[in-house]
Protein backbone atom coordinates (compact mmCIF):
# COMPACT_ATOMS: atom_id res chain seq x y z
CA UNK A 1 0.00 0.00 0.00
CA UNK A 2 1.51 3.32 -0.75
CA UNK A 3 3.39 4.87 2.03
CA UNK A 4 4.13 1.95 4.00
CA UNK A 5 7.08 0.00 2.66
CA UNK A 6 9.56 -1.37 5.02
CA UNK A 7 13.26 -1.08 5.00
CA UNK A 8 14.99 -0.89 1.27
CA UNK A 9 17.46 -3.38 -0.53
CA UNK A 10 16.94 -5.92 2.37
CA UNK A 11 14.88 -9.05 0.97
CA UNK A 12 16.29 -12.08 0.28
CA UNK A 13 14.27 -12.83 -2.92
CA UNK A 14 16.00 -14.69 -5.76
CA UNK A 15 14.90 -15.53 -9.20
CA UNK A 16 16.31 -17.27 -11.26
CA UNK A 17 14.88 -16.95 -15.01
CA UNK A 18 16.13 -19.85 -16.55
CA UNK A 19 14.33 -22.17 -14.84
CA UNK A 20 11.27 -19.97 -14.97
CA UNK A 21 8.34 -21.30 -17.52
CA UNK A 22 6.66 -18.25 -17.70
CA UNK A 23 3.51 -19.83 -15.52
CA UNK A 24 2.45 -16.81 -13.72
CA UNK A 25 1.74 -18.49 -10.62
CA UNK A 26 4.43 -16.28 -8.86
CA UNK A 27 2.27 -13.18 -9.75
CA UNK A 28 -1.06 -14.99 -8.67
CA UNK A 29 -0.23 -15.61 -5.62
CA UNK A 30 2.16 -12.70 -4.46
CA UNK A 31 0.02 -10.23 -2.16
CA UNK A 32 3.01 -7.16 -2.79
CA UNK A 33 3.02 -7.08 -6.70
CA UNK A 34 6.75 -7.86 -6.37
CA UNK A 35 6.69 -10.23 -10.22
CA UNK A 36 5.55 -9.55 -13.61
CA UNK A 37 5.69 -11.33 -16.99
CA UNK A 38 8.00 -10.50 -19.48
CA UNK A 39 8.35 -11.95 -22.49
CA UNK A 40 6.84 -14.55 -21.29
CA UNK A 41 9.79 -14.91 -18.04
CA UNK A 42 8.89 -13.65 -14.63
CA UNK A 43 10.61 -10.31 -13.27
CA UNK A 44 10.74 -8.88 -10.21
CA UNK A 45 10.17 -5.48 -10.31
CA UNK A 46 8.70 -3.68 -6.80
CA UNK A 47 11.85 -6.20 -4.79
CA UNK A 48 11.45 -4.09 -1.53
CA UNK A 49 8.06 -4.01 -1.51
CA UNK A 50 8.43 -8.05 -0.52
CA UNK A 51 7.38 -9.15 2.65
CA UNK A 52 9.39 -12.62 2.53
CA UNK A 53 6.26 -14.34 2.90
CA UNK A 54 7.75 -17.60 0.81
CA UNK A 55 4.33 -17.81 -1.55
CA UNK A 56 6.27 -17.12 -4.64
CA UNK A 57 8.45 -20.15 -3.77
CA UNK A 58 6.11 -22.38 -2.48
CA UNK A 59 4.02 -22.35 -6.02
CA UNK A 60 6.84 -21.59 -8.54
CA UNK A 61 6.85 -25.09 -10.17
CA UNK A 62 10.07 -24.76 -12.13
CA UNK A 63 11.82 -23.96 -8.41
CA UNK A 64 12.96 -20.68 -9.89
CA UNK A 65 12.47 -18.65 -6.51
CA UNK A 66 14.28 -18.61 -3.54
CA UNK A 67 13.47 -16.63 -0.53
CA UNK A 68 14.27 -16.91 3.20
CA UNK A 69 10.70 -16.72 4.23
CA UNK A 70 8.77 -16.08 7.87
CA UNK A 71 5.73 -15.05 7.80
CA UNK A 72 5.12 -14.54 11.19
CA UNK A 73 7.92 -12.00 12.30
CA UNK A 74 7.20 -12.64 16.01
CA UNK A 75 8.39 -16.16 15.63
CA UNK A 76 11.47 -15.79 14.37
CA UNK A 77 13.84 -12.25 14.50
CA UNK A 78 15.60 -14.33 16.98
CA UNK A 79 17.45 -17.06 14.97
CA UNK A 80 20.21 -18.70 16.30
CA UNK A 81 23.46 -16.73 14.74
CA UNK A 82 22.01 -13.65 14.24
CA UNK A 83 24.15 -10.89 15.86
CA UNK A 84 22.10 -9.82 19.15
CA UNK A 85 19.90 -12.86 18.32
CA UNK A 86 20.63 -14.32 21.75
CA UNK A 87 20.45 -10.50 23.41
CA UNK A 88 17.10 -10.02 21.50
CA UNK A 89 15.54 -13.37 22.65
CA UNK A 90 16.25 -12.78 26.32
CA UNK A 91 15.05 -9.33 25.96
CA UNK A 92 11.27 -10.61 24.60
CA UNK A 93 11.31 -13.89 26.69
CA UNK A 94 12.02 -10.89 29.92
CA UNK A 95 8.28 -9.63 28.47
CA UNK A 96 6.98 -12.98 28.34
CA UNK A 97 7.23 -13.53 24.22
CA UNK A 98 8.27 -17.33 23.63
CA UNK A 99 10.81 -16.80 21.61
CA UNK B 1 -12.51 3.42 27.00
CA UNK B 2 -15.36 2.38 26.87
CA UNK B 3 -15.98 4.17 23.25
CA UNK B 4 -13.49 2.60 22.45
CA UNK B 5 -14.47 -0.57 23.16
CA UNK B 6 -17.49 0.29 21.17
CA UNK B 7 -15.65 1.62 18.30
CA UNK B 8 -13.50 -1.47 17.54
CA UNK B 9 -16.79 -3.56 18.17
CA UNK B 10 -17.90 -1.91 14.85
CA UNK B 11 -14.73 -1.99 13.30
CA UNK B 12 -14.20 -5.11 14.30
CA UNK B 13 -17.29 -6.13 12.56
CA UNK B 14 -15.83 -4.37 9.40
CA UNK B 15 -12.30 -6.10 9.06
CA UNK B 16 -14.34 -9.89 9.90
CA UNK B 17 -16.28 -8.35 7.16
CA UNK B 18 -12.92 -7.46 4.69
CA UNK B 19 -9.91 -9.43 5.27
CA UNK B 20 -8.58 -12.21 7.31
CA UNK B 21 -5.46 -11.53 8.12
CA UNK B 22 -5.56 -11.07 12.32
CA UNK B 23 -2.50 -10.18 14.51
CA UNK B 24 -0.58 -13.32 15.19
CA UNK B 25 -0.45 -12.10 18.29
CA UNK B 26 -3.98 -12.85 18.34
CA UNK B 27 -3.90 -15.85 20.33
CA UNK B 28 -0.65 -15.09 22.37
CA UNK B 29 -2.16 -14.83 25.68
CA UNK B 30 -2.43 -17.97 25.81
CA UNK B 31 0.18 -20.10 28.06
CA UNK B 32 2.82 -22.95 26.60
CA UNK B 33 3.24 -21.06 23.14
CA UNK B 34 5.99 -21.71 20.78
CA UNK B 35 5.69 -18.39 18.74
CA UNK B 36 2.76 -15.99 19.64
CA UNK B 37 0.52 -17.84 18.08
CA UNK B 38 1.75 -21.17 19.45
CA UNK B 39 0.93 -23.11 16.58
CA UNK B 40 3.45 -25.40 16.89
CA UNK B 41 2.87 -26.25 20.84
CA UNK B 42 -0.54 -27.82 20.65
CA UNK B 43 -0.69 -31.28 19.61
CA UNK B 44 -2.85 -32.59 17.04
CA UNK B 45 -5.90 -33.59 17.52
CA UNK B 46 -7.56 -36.33 16.83
CA UNK B 47 -8.60 -36.08 13.66
CA UNK B 48 -12.02 -35.12 12.92
CA UNK B 49 -14.01 -36.47 9.85
CA UNK B 50 -16.32 -34.43 8.76
CA UNK B 51 -19.41 -35.46 11.09
CA UNK B 52 -18.39 -34.61 14.34
CA UNK B 53 -19.06 -30.84 14.11
CA UNK B 54 -19.74 -27.73 16.48
CA UNK B 55 -17.72 -25.93 18.30
CA UNK B 56 -14.76 -27.88 20.97
CA UNK B 57 -14.76 -27.90 24.55
CA UNK B 58 -18.23 -28.54 25.49
CA UNK B 59 -19.26 -25.44 23.75
CA UNK B 60 -21.57 -27.67 22.34
CA UNK B 61 -24.79 -25.36 22.78
CA UNK B 62 -23.49 -22.06 21.76
CA UNK B 63 -21.20 -23.31 18.90
CA UNK B 64 -24.36 -25.04 16.96
CA UNK B 65 -25.81 -21.39 16.44
CA UNK B 66 -24.37 -21.51 12.89
CA UNK B 67 -25.78 -24.64 11.38
CA UNK B 68 -29.14 -24.61 9.94
CA UNK B 69 -29.78 -28.35 9.21
CA UNK B 70 -27.85 -30.87 6.98
CA UNK B 71 -27.67 -32.12 3.36
CA UNK B 72 -27.69 -35.36 2.52
CA UNK B 73 -24.38 -36.47 0.72
CA UNK B 74 -22.50 -40.08 -0.67
CA UNK B 75 -20.63 -39.55 2.60
CA UNK B 76 -23.15 -39.05 4.99
CA UNK B 77 -25.01 -35.92 6.52
CA UNK B 78 -23.00 -32.65 5.54
CA UNK B 79 -23.82 -29.35 8.02
CA UNK B 80 -25.77 -26.31 6.17
CA UNK B 81 -24.65 -23.29 7.45
CA UNK B 82 -25.79 -19.85 7.90
CA UNK B 83 -24.27 -17.37 5.80
CA UNK B 84 -25.87 -14.32 7.88
CA UNK B 85 -23.45 -13.36 11.20
CA UNK B 86 -25.25 -12.82 14.25
CA UNK B 87 -24.89 -11.28 17.19
CA UNK B 88 -22.96 -13.71 18.70
CA UNK B 89 -20.56 -14.22 16.46
CA UNK B 90 -19.60 -10.29 16.47
CA UNK B 91 -19.12 -10.73 20.15
CA UNK B 92 -17.30 -13.53 19.52
CA UNK B 93 -15.22 -11.80 17.18
CA UNK B 94 -15.12 -8.69 19.15
CA UNK B 95 -14.11 -10.66 22.34
CA UNK B 96 -11.39 -12.45 20.96
CA UNK B 97 -9.71 -9.20 19.52
CA UNK B 98 -9.60 -8.22 23.32
CA UNK B 99 -8.17 -11.83 24.41
CA UNK B 100 -11.23 -12.06 26.30
CA UNK B 101 -12.03 -15.34 27.84
CA UNK B 102 -10.70 -17.04 24.58
CA UNK B 103 -9.03 -20.11 24.86
CA UNK B 104 -10.21 -21.75 21.93
CA UNK B 105 -11.91 -19.99 18.94
CA UNK B 106 -12.11 -22.67 16.72
CA UNK B 107 -14.33 -24.55 14.54
CA UNK B 108 -14.29 -28.29 13.66
CA UNK B 109 -12.02 -29.33 10.58
CA UNK B 110 -14.11 -31.07 7.78
CA UNK B 111 -16.67 -30.41 5.18
CA UNK B 112 -19.90 -28.01 4.98
CA UNK B 113 -22.43 -27.05 2.85
CA UNK B 114 -23.63 -23.51 1.95
CA UNK B 115 -27.05 -23.19 0.33
CA UNK B 116 -27.58 -26.06 -1.67
CA UNK B 117 -25.02 -27.65 -3.23
CA UNK B 118 -24.19 -30.27 -5.84
CA UNK B 119 -21.54 -31.74 -7.15
CA UNK B 120 -20.53 -29.16 -9.58
CA UNK B 121 -20.82 -26.54 -6.58
CA UNK B 122 -17.24 -24.71 -6.02
CA UNK B 123 -15.20 -25.56 -2.63
CA UNK B 124 -13.74 -23.18 -0.64
CA UNK B 125 -10.71 -23.50 1.66
CA UNK B 126 -10.69 -22.19 5.57
CA UNK B 127 -8.88 -22.37 8.35
CA UNK B 128 -10.69 -23.62 11.53
CA UNK B 129 -10.33 -20.33 13.71
CA UNK B 130 -13.67 -19.72 13.83
CA UNK B 131 -12.89 -15.89 12.62
CA UNK B 132 -11.73 -16.83 9.42
CA UNK B 133 -14.53 -18.90 8.94
CA UNK B 134 -17.05 -16.68 9.58
CA UNK B 135 -15.01 -14.08 7.46
CA UNK B 136 -15.78 -16.78 4.82
CA UNK B 137 -19.23 -17.94 5.45
CA UNK B 138 -20.82 -13.99 5.64
CA UNK B 139 -19.43 -13.57 2.07
CA UNK B 140 -21.13 -16.84 0.88
CA UNK B 141 -24.69 -15.33 1.05
CA UNK B 142 -26.78 -16.13 -1.60
CA UNK B 143 -24.12 -19.28 -3.14
CA UNK B 144 -24.76 -22.64 -3.35
CA UNK B 145 -21.24 -24.17 -2.49
CA UNK B 146 -18.95 -26.87 -0.10
CA UNK B 147 -16.51 -24.90 2.38
CA UNK B 148 -13.45 -27.75 3.74
CA UNK B 149 -12.74 -26.54 7.19
CA UNK B 150 -9.27 -27.29 7.75
CA UNK B 151 -7.36 -28.63 10.77
CA UNK B 152 -5.20 -25.13 11.92
CA UNK B 153 -5.49 -25.61 15.53
CA UNK B 154 -8.01 -22.47 15.83
CA UNK B 155 -5.09 -19.95 13.83
CA UNK B 156 -6.10 -17.66 10.97
CA UNK B 157 -5.10 -18.41 7.63
CA UNK B 158 -2.22 -16.23 7.55
CA UNK B 159 -0.40 -17.21 10.58
CA UNK B 160 -0.77 -20.80 9.88
CA UNK B 161 0.36 -20.35 6.63
CA UNK B 162 3.39 -19.07 7.93
CA UNK B 163 4.06 -22.34 9.95
CA UNK B 164 2.36 -24.86 7.61
CA UNK B 165 -0.32 -26.28 9.15
CA UNK B 166 -2.26 -24.42 6.70
CA UNK B 167 -0.89 -26.30 4.08
CA UNK B 168 -0.07 -28.80 1.25
CA UNK B 169 -0.17 -32.29 3.52
CA UNK B 170 -3.51 -30.61 5.75
CA UNK B 171 -5.32 -29.94 2.50
CA UNK B 172 -4.46 -33.58 0.75
CA UNK B 173 -5.47 -34.92 4.25
CA UNK B 174 -8.65 -33.23 4.83
CA UNK B 175 -9.80 -34.56 0.88
CA UNK B 176 -9.12 -37.67 2.11
CA UNK B 177 -10.18 -38.00 5.20
CA UNK B 178 -13.97 -35.62 4.01
CA UNK B 179 -14.21 -37.95 1.40
CA UNK B 180 -14.47 -35.03 -0.67
CA UNK B 181 -14.06 -37.00 -4.36
CA UNK B 182 -17.33 -38.80 -3.56
CA UNK B 183 -19.40 -35.74 -2.72
CA UNK B 184 -17.95 -33.47 -5.69
CA UNK B 185 -17.80 -34.29 -9.32
CA UNK B 186 -14.42 -32.12 -10.39
CA UNK B 187 -11.52 -31.30 -9.30
CA UNK B 188 -10.62 -27.95 -8.18
CA UNK B 189 -10.46 -26.15 -4.92
CA UNK B 190 -10.36 -22.52 -4.51
CA UNK B 191 -7.63 -21.71 -1.71
CA UNK B 192 -7.61 -18.13 -0.05
CA UNK B 193 -4.49 -16.27 -1.76
CA UNK B 194 -3.10 -15.79 2.22
CA UNK B 195 -2.74 -19.10 2.73
CA UNK B 196 -0.34 -19.09 -0.58
CA UNK B 197 2.89 -19.45 1.48
CA UNK B 198 2.04 -22.71 3.16
CA UNK B 199 0.13 -24.20 0.07
CA UNK B 200 2.05 -25.78 -3.20
CA UNK B 201 -0.32 -25.70 -5.37
CA UNK B 202 2.00 -27.81 -7.81
CA UNK B 203 2.19 -30.51 -5.24
CA UNK B 204 -1.52 -30.64 -4.16
CA UNK B 205 -2.40 -31.25 -7.38
CA UNK B 206 0.77 -33.95 -7.78
CA UNK B 207 -0.58 -35.84 -4.43
CA UNK B 208 -4.74 -35.34 -4.68
CA UNK B 209 -4.97 -34.61 -8.19
CA UNK B 210 -7.13 -31.35 -7.29
CA UNK B 211 -6.27 -28.03 -8.52
CA UNK B 212 -5.41 -24.95 -6.49
CA UNK B 213 -7.27 -21.64 -7.67
CA UNK B 214 -6.39 -18.62 -5.45
CA UNK B 215 -9.05 -17.08 -4.32
CA UNK B 216 -9.08 -13.18 -3.43
CA UNK B 217 -6.87 -11.80 -0.28
CA UNK B 218 -10.50 -10.17 1.11
CA UNK B 219 -13.65 -12.56 1.11
CA UNK B 220 -15.65 -9.88 -0.14
CA UNK B 221 -14.11 -9.59 -3.41
CA UNK B 222 -15.60 -13.22 -3.52
CA UNK B 223 -18.75 -12.40 -5.21
CA UNK B 224 -17.12 -10.57 -8.11
CA UNK B 225 -14.30 -13.13 -7.95
CA UNK B 226 -17.19 -15.93 -8.68
CA UNK B 227 -18.85 -13.45 -11.35
CA UNK B 228 -15.08 -13.22 -12.85
CA UNK B 229 -15.54 -17.30 -13.81
CA UNK B 230 -13.02 -17.53 -10.47
CA UNK B 231 -10.55 -15.37 -11.59
CA UNK B 232 -9.15 -12.81 -9.28
CA UNK B 233 -7.99 -9.50 -10.57
CA UNK B 234 -5.04 -7.56 -9.55
CA UNK B 235 -6.44 -5.74 -6.98
CA UNK B 236 -8.35 -8.59 -5.19
CA UNK B 237 -4.40 -9.72 -4.86
CA UNK B 238 -2.88 -6.69 -3.20
CA UNK B 239 -2.74 -7.10 0.79
CA UNK B 240 -3.59 -3.53 2.12
CA UNK B 241 -2.69 -2.43 5.55
CA UNK B 242 -5.23 0.46 5.71
CA UNK B 243 -6.61 2.24 9.02
CA UNK B 244 -9.51 -0.32 9.70
CA UNK B 245 -7.28 -3.46 9.68
CA UNK B 246 -4.45 -1.39 12.05
CA UNK B 247 -7.12 -0.38 14.27
CA UNK B 248 -9.09 -3.45 15.08
CA UNK B 249 -4.89 -5.07 15.63
CA UNK B 250 -4.74 -2.47 18.78
CA UNK B 251 -6.55 -4.30 21.09
CA UNK B 252 -4.44 -7.17 21.44
CA UNK B 253 -1.64 -4.81 21.51
CA UNK B 254 -2.79 -3.10 24.59
CA UNK B 255 -4.61 -6.25 26.49
CA UNK B 256 -0.87 -8.00 25.71
CA UNK B 257 1.61 -4.92 26.68
CA UNK B 258 -1.00 -4.19 29.67
CA UNK B 259 -0.21 -7.70 31.26
CA UNK B 260 3.29 -6.82 30.72
CA UNK B 261 3.35 -3.19 32.03
CA UNK B 262 0.81 -3.06 34.11
CA UNK B 263 -1.53 -6.07 35.96
CA UNK B 264 0.98 -8.88 35.34
CA UNK B 265 3.83 -9.85 37.10
CA UNK B 266 6.64 -8.71 35.62
CA UNK B 267 3.87 -5.12 34.68
CA UNK B 268 3.03 -4.74 38.98
CA UNK B 269 6.75 -5.36 39.70
CA UNK B 270 8.10 -2.42 37.49
CA UNK B 271 5.71 -0.27 38.34
CA UNK B 272 6.44 -0.79 42.43
CA UNK B 273 9.76 -0.19 41.21
CA UNK B 274 8.91 2.73 39.55
CA UNK B 275 6.87 4.17 42.74
CA UNK B 276 9.94 3.25 44.74
CA UNK B 277 12.52 5.57 42.70
CA UNK B 278 10.09 8.70 42.42
CA UNK B 279 10.36 8.58 46.38
CA UNK B 280 14.34 8.79 46.56
CA UNK B 281 15.13 11.54 48.65
CA UNK B 282 18.78 12.67 49.76
CA UNK B 283 17.18 11.85 53.57
CA UNK B 284 16.72 8.52 52.39
CA UNK B 285 13.09 7.55 51.15
CA UNK B 286 10.46 9.91 51.30
CA UNK B 287 6.73 8.79 51.09
CA UNK B 288 5.44 12.10 50.32
CA UNK B 289 7.66 12.26 47.24
CA UNK B 290 6.05 9.07 46.10
CA UNK B 291 2.72 10.43 46.31
CA UNK B 292 3.67 13.69 44.04
CA UNK B 293 6.56 11.93 41.65
CA UNK B 294 4.77 8.60 41.48
CA UNK B 295 1.81 9.94 39.85
CA UNK B 296 3.62 12.08 37.15
CA UNK B 297 6.26 9.09 36.10
CA UNK B 298 3.17 6.70 36.14
CA UNK B 299 1.63 8.88 33.67
CA UNK B 300 4.97 8.91 31.47
CA UNK B 301 4.87 5.49 31.60
CA UNK B 302 1.48 4.60 30.06
CA UNK B 303 2.11 7.57 27.68
CA UNK B 304 4.79 5.58 26.49
CA UNK B 305 2.55 2.68 26.64
CA UNK B 306 -0.28 4.37 24.78
CA UNK B 307 2.43 5.53 21.89
CA UNK B 308 3.65 1.75 21.25
CA UNK B 309 0.34 -0.23 21.28
CA UNK B 310 -2.04 2.43 19.79
CA UNK B 311 -0.78 5.29 17.78
CA UNK B 312 2.09 3.51 16.54
CA UNK B 313 -0.27 1.05 15.05
CA UNK B 314 -3.14 3.85 14.34
CA UNK B 315 -0.60 6.27 12.71
CA UNK B 316 1.90 3.80 10.80
CA UNK B 317 1.78 6.11 6.98
CA UNK B 318 2.26 8.98 8.65
CA UNK B 319 5.18 8.75 10.97
CA UNK B 320 8.71 9.30 9.81
CA UNK B 321 11.16 6.41 8.74
CA UNK B 322 10.99 2.96 7.45
CA UNK B 323 11.89 1.02 10.47
CA UNK B 324 9.18 0.50 13.11
CA UNK B 325 11.59 1.40 15.46
CA UNK B 326 11.98 4.40 14.38
CA UNK B 327 8.28 5.24 13.70
CA UNK B 328 7.85 4.27 17.28
CA UNK B 329 10.48 5.85 18.78
CA UNK B 330 9.68 9.71 17.23
CA UNK B 331 5.89 9.42 19.15
CA UNK B 332 7.70 8.84 22.37
CA UNK B 333 9.96 11.65 21.17
CA UNK B 334 6.69 14.24 20.56
CA UNK B 335 5.34 13.55 24.28
CA UNK B 336 8.53 13.53 25.87
CA UNK B 337 9.27 17.02 24.10
CA UNK B 338 5.85 18.35 24.84
CA UNK B 339 5.97 17.17 28.15
CA UNK B 340 9.84 18.77 28.71
CA UNK B 341 8.58 21.78 26.69
CA UNK B 342 5.54 22.76 29.66
CA UNK B 343 7.53 21.50 32.71
CA UNK B 344 10.86 22.28 31.83
CA UNK B 345 11.02 25.60 34.13
CA UNK B 346 8.70 24.16 36.69
CA UNK B 347 9.84 24.98 40.61
CA UNK B 348 11.57 21.88 41.55
CA UNK B 349 15.30 23.05 39.69
CA UNK B 350 17.53 20.75 38.63
CA UNK B 351 15.38 17.64 40.04
CA UNK B 352 12.55 18.36 37.40
CA UNK B 353 14.99 18.53 34.51
CA UNK B 354 17.17 15.69 34.97
CA UNK B 355 13.81 13.61 35.81
CA UNK B 356 12.81 15.24 31.77
CA UNK B 357 15.95 14.23 30.50
CA UNK B 358 16.04 10.75 32.04
CA UNK B 359 12.25 10.51 30.14
CA UNK B 360 13.65 11.51 27.12
CA UNK B 361 15.37 8.44 26.94
CA UNK B 362 13.14 6.03 28.26
CA UNK B 363 9.68 6.64 27.04
CA UNK B 364 11.23 6.79 23.39
CA UNK B 365 13.24 3.44 24.51
CA UNK B 366 9.77 1.62 25.51
CA UNK B 367 7.10 2.92 22.96
CA UNK B 368 9.93 1.89 20.33
CA UNK B 369 10.38 -1.77 21.51
CA UNK B 370 6.80 -1.93 21.83
CA UNK B 371 6.04 -0.60 18.48
CA UNK B 372 8.84 -3.09 16.78
CA UNK B 373 7.05 -5.97 18.02
CA UNK B 374 3.89 -4.80 16.12
CA UNK B 375 6.30 -6.37 12.81
CA UNK B 376 4.53 -9.78 14.07
CA UNK B 377 1.23 -8.13 13.21
CA UNK B 378 2.03 -6.17 10.29
CA UNK B 379 1.48 -7.24 6.41
CA UNK B 380 4.32 -5.70 4.75
CA UNK B 381 7.51 -6.13 6.87
CA UNK B 382 9.91 -8.39 5.66
CA UNK B 383 11.75 -10.75 8.44
CA UNK B 384 15.29 -9.75 6.92
CA UNK B 385 14.07 -6.03 7.36
CA UNK B 386 13.81 -7.00 11.27
CA UNK B 387 16.64 -8.99 11.35
CA UNK B 388 18.52 -5.65 10.10
CA UNK B 389 16.00 -3.60 12.36
CA UNK B 390 17.17 -5.02 15.33
CA UNK B 391 20.61 -5.57 14.92
CA UNK B 392 20.27 -1.72 15.68
CA UNK B 393 17.86 -1.05 17.59
CA UNK B 394 18.99 -3.47 20.89
CA UNK B 395 22.18 -2.03 21.35
CA UNK B 396 20.51 1.64 21.24
CA UNK B 397 18.10 0.23 23.35
CA UNK B 398 20.43 -1.46 26.10
CA UNK B 399 22.32 1.82 25.98
CA UNK B 400 19.19 4.47 26.37
CA UNK B 401 17.72 2.67 29.52
CA UNK B 402 20.56 2.62 30.96
CA UNK B 403 21.37 5.88 30.63
CA UNK B 404 17.48 6.96 31.24
CA UNK B 405 17.46 4.68 34.74
CA UNK B 406 20.78 6.57 35.57
CA UNK B 407 19.58 9.81 34.83
CA UNK B 408 15.68 8.90 36.74
CA UNK B 409 17.75 7.54 39.72
CA UNK B 410 20.15 10.89 39.80
CA UNK B 411 17.25 13.29 39.15
CA UNK B 412 15.80 12.31 42.79
CA UNK B 413 18.68 13.15 44.37
CA UNK B 414 19.59 16.64 42.70
S1 LIG C 1 5.96 -19.17 -10.70
FE1 LIG C 1 8.05 -19.68 -11.25
S2 LIG C 1 7.92 -20.62 -13.26
FE2 LIG C 1 5.98 -19.57 -12.91
S3 LIG C 1 6.25 -17.54 -13.80
FE3 LIG C 1 6.81 -17.35 -11.67
S4 LIG C 1 9.03 -17.71 -11.63
FE4 LIG C 1 8.29 -18.44 -13.60
S1 LIG D 1 7.93 -13.69 -0.84
FE1 LIG D 1 5.78 -13.07 -0.83
S2 LIG D 1 5.85 -10.85 -1.00
FE2 LIG D 1 7.86 -11.60 -1.59
S3 LIG D 1 7.75 -11.81 -3.79
FE3 LIG D 1 7.23 -13.79 -2.94
S4 LIG D 1 5.02 -13.77 -2.80
FE4 LIG D 1 5.66 -11.65 -3.08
Amino acid sequence: MAGLTYLKSVVTLELSADQCTGCRMCTTVCPHDVFVIKEKRARIVNRDACMECGACAQNCPGDAISVRSGLCGCASIFIRGQKHGRMTRYFFRMWGYEV
Amino acid sequence: MIVFGIFTFESSRKATQEMDTQSCRDNELQKNQECCCRAEMKKPDVPTNGIKHGLRKGKQEDGQHWIAGYVDTPVGRIPRIETTLQFKDRLGSWKARWSIGRMDYAVDPGLYAVGDPDPKSPVFVSANYKMSFDVLRSHLKGMSAWVLVLDTKGINVWCAAGKGTFGTDEIVNRIQQTGLSEVISHRTIIVPQLGAPGVSAHRVKEQSGYRVIYGPVRASDIPPFVENHFKTTPEMRIVQFGLIDRLVLTPIEIVSWGRRMFWGKHGLVLILMLLLVSGLDRSGFALKKVLILGPEALLMYAAAFLCGTFFTPLLLPWLPGRALSVKGAFLGLLVVLGVGWYRWGAPGGLGVKVNILAWLFLLPTISSFIAVTFVGATTYTSLSGVFKEMKRAVPAYIATTIIGVVLLVFGQFA
